[in-house]
């Protein structure tokens, strides 16, 4: 009996005889029929879509929304850096030089002096006060440096590290970091990630649910013709395609729509956000959906589709049997 | 070609469908399988397909042992066996072509292949001209002939026909057997069941009478003895 066994499969096994570019062939058309499908049912294959994309828009919209907000932080950089007050007194001269030391500390990325002359220059311009400055015999004001870290030392604790090292040096008078805030800042972008994750994993699985939802309706629908086709020797594999490509082609263009929808959100949101941030005379602008989020969203969203269908089917083929 | 060994099919529920059925159909015959409504005719044609499993016994087909094939080889065991049926089976969303094409689409044919071995079978069964029709707009001895041409197209050498005649006139009658019996000429082994009494004692060929659930005769036995 094996041995009829091997020889049947051994004889009409199509892939043993099939070349590889007509099995693509093959693929491509079932693809392109499953397509033609969608779009002769064009108002329930939209909705569908449509639904899809809301679910996707969602998450794409907050995690593009968090990641402006990554960049308006890196615009406020400022919250990040060390302002050291030097002693009374210390000369200008011994500022420069303490400037260039630690210009060369790994950990620092910039160090700005405003020296004890130019801060005097600046608070004469600035504030009004020209005369009384004038009258006092010594100039009131320290020296001060600001200190930016690198990136990896503006974090929370390596900041406060540097912080305390820097309180060290002898010109020091009194050095601050305005840790609060960078930490209620780095505290609220890790919740959000979290909770854009959380979101996205939740809809994600909405998504699943709608488009094994729809497959299993197409099933429902296409009775008859698997049944048959059951009858006339295709198998499992051949019946499965064209549902897959189905589920997969709702995934692509439920993640198209996603797209359309966020983007064309940003658009409205563009004008008052510049409005706004000219009010701030910042020059920030909202960037969309990179090239590189944008092939992530589609691919994620083809394939939550395929799984989606991939369940359905697995789950309601095999009730499928001719009688 | 077909071989039942003390075969049982019985049904959930506990009705026997077939009772300890034993026969043997050599390559190229073509039988006729008859019996009153409900002796299992469709059940014993059914064993054959793989449309159900037997109960109990032995069923051989080419060879092949199907109570022991697995489930991924029934598709590629149903390629070799053409089935036609009474209510035909057609998709009644595609056109007459299409329907024909279906079982060489599912073996994965070029369809320039498919294109021509279809062509082929429709020519046989004289359909030729309504390879662009829709089944629906067709007539029951037509959609019939469309099914027929389906299960011939791929060219098994087992072909069961359930009560291919059962709603046609007897002209049609005629014509649907003497299509069988070409299909026979070239070697296909045959196995037709009907209640068509008239129409078996005249195309003179082996007989099978299944009377309630059991072989009550088999005219080749008879001609032996
Ligand atoms: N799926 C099933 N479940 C339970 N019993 C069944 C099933 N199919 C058939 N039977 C029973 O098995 C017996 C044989 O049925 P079968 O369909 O083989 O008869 P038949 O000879 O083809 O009859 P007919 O000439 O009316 O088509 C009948 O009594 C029928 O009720
Ligand atoms: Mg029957």
């Amino acid at each position: 009996m094996r041995r009829s066994r091997k020889k049947l499969s051994a004889r009409i096994s199509p892939r043993s005889s099939l070349r590889m570019d007509v099995w693509l062939m093959r693929h491509l058309q079932v693809a392109l029929a499953s397509l033609g499908r969608l779009i002769r049912t064009p108002l329930s294959s939209l909705m569908t879509t449509l639904v899809i994309g809301i679910a996707l828009a969602l998450p794409a919209g907050l995690y593009l929304l968090l990641g402006n907000v990554q960049t308006l932080s890196g615009n406020w950089d400022g919250a990040a850096s060390i302002s050291l007050f030097l002693k009374q007194e210390t000369s200008d001269k011994q500022a420069r030089q303490l400037t260039s030391r630690l210009q060369n500390d790994p950990a620092i990325n910039q160090v700005k002096l405003i020296s004890r002359t130019e801060a005097l220059e600046e608070f004469r311009q600035l504030s009004g006060f020209a005369g009384v400055l004038d009258s006092l015999d010594e100039n009131p004001l320290p020296s001060l440096l600001i200190v930016e870290p690198t990136a990896q030392h503006a974090e929370p604790v390596p900041a406060e590290a540097l912080l305390a090292r820097l309180r060290q040096n002898s010109e020091v008078e009194f050095a601050q970091l305005d840790l609060q805030w960078v930490r209620r800042f780095h505290a609220i972008t890790r919740i959000a990630q979290r909770g854009v994750i959380i979101l996205a994993s939740l809809l994600g699985l909405s998504v699943l649910l709608i488009v094994g939802n729809t497959i299993r309706l197409e099933i429902q629908n296409r009775h008859a013709e698997i049944e048959i086709t059951k009858l006339i020797g295709g198998t499992n594999a051949f019946i499965r395609r064209p549902f897959l490509y189905n589920g997969a082609w709702y995934g692509l263009f439920g993640g198209i729509s996603a797209w359309l929808m966020v983007t064309v959100s940003l658009l409205l949101l563009d004008n008052p956000i510049e409005q706004l941030a000219g009010l701030y005379q910042s020059g920030f602008q909202l960037s969309g959906i990179g090239f590189s989020t944008l092939l992530m969203l589609l691919g994620g969203s083809t394939l939550l589709g395929l799984a989606g269908s991939w369940i359905a089917v697995g789950r309601h083929l095999n009730e499928i049997e001719p009688s | 070609m077909i071989h039942f060994d003390n075969v049982t099919k019985r049904y959930p529920g506990g009705h026997e469908g077939l009772s300890n059925v034993s026969f043997h159909i050599e390559p190229g015959e073509m039988v006729f399988l008859t019996g009153h409504s409900g002796a299992g005719k469709s059940t014993l044609l059914k064993l054959i397909g793989l449309l159900e499993r037997s109960t109990r016994g032995q069923v051989r087909v080419a060879g092949r042992n199907l109570t022991r094939l697995g489930r991924g080889q029934i598709p590629y065991h149903r390629r070799e066996v053409g089935m036609i049926f009474q209510d035909h089976r057609l998709l009644y969303d595609r056109t007459v072509f299409d329907n024909v094409a279906m079982p060489l689409v599912v073996a994965g044919l070029g369809h320039i292949e498919i294109g021509r071995r279809v062509r082929a079978a429709l020519d046989k069964v004289g359909l030729l001209s309504k390879e662009k029709n829709l089944p629906i707009t067709l007539s029951g001895g037509e959609q019939q002939r469309v099914g027929i041409a389906r299960a011939v197209v791929s060219k098994p050498p087992v072909v069961l026909a359930d009560e291919p005649t059962g709603n046609l006139d007897p002209a049609l009658s005629r014509e649907i057997m003497s299509l069988f019996e070409q299909f026979n000429d070239v070697g296909v082994t045959l196995l037709i069941a009907t209640h068509d009494l008239e129409l078996i004692s005249r195309m003179n060929r082996r007989i099978l009478v299944l009377e309630k659930s059991r072989l009550a005769r088999d005219s080749a036995a008879e001609v032996m003895t």
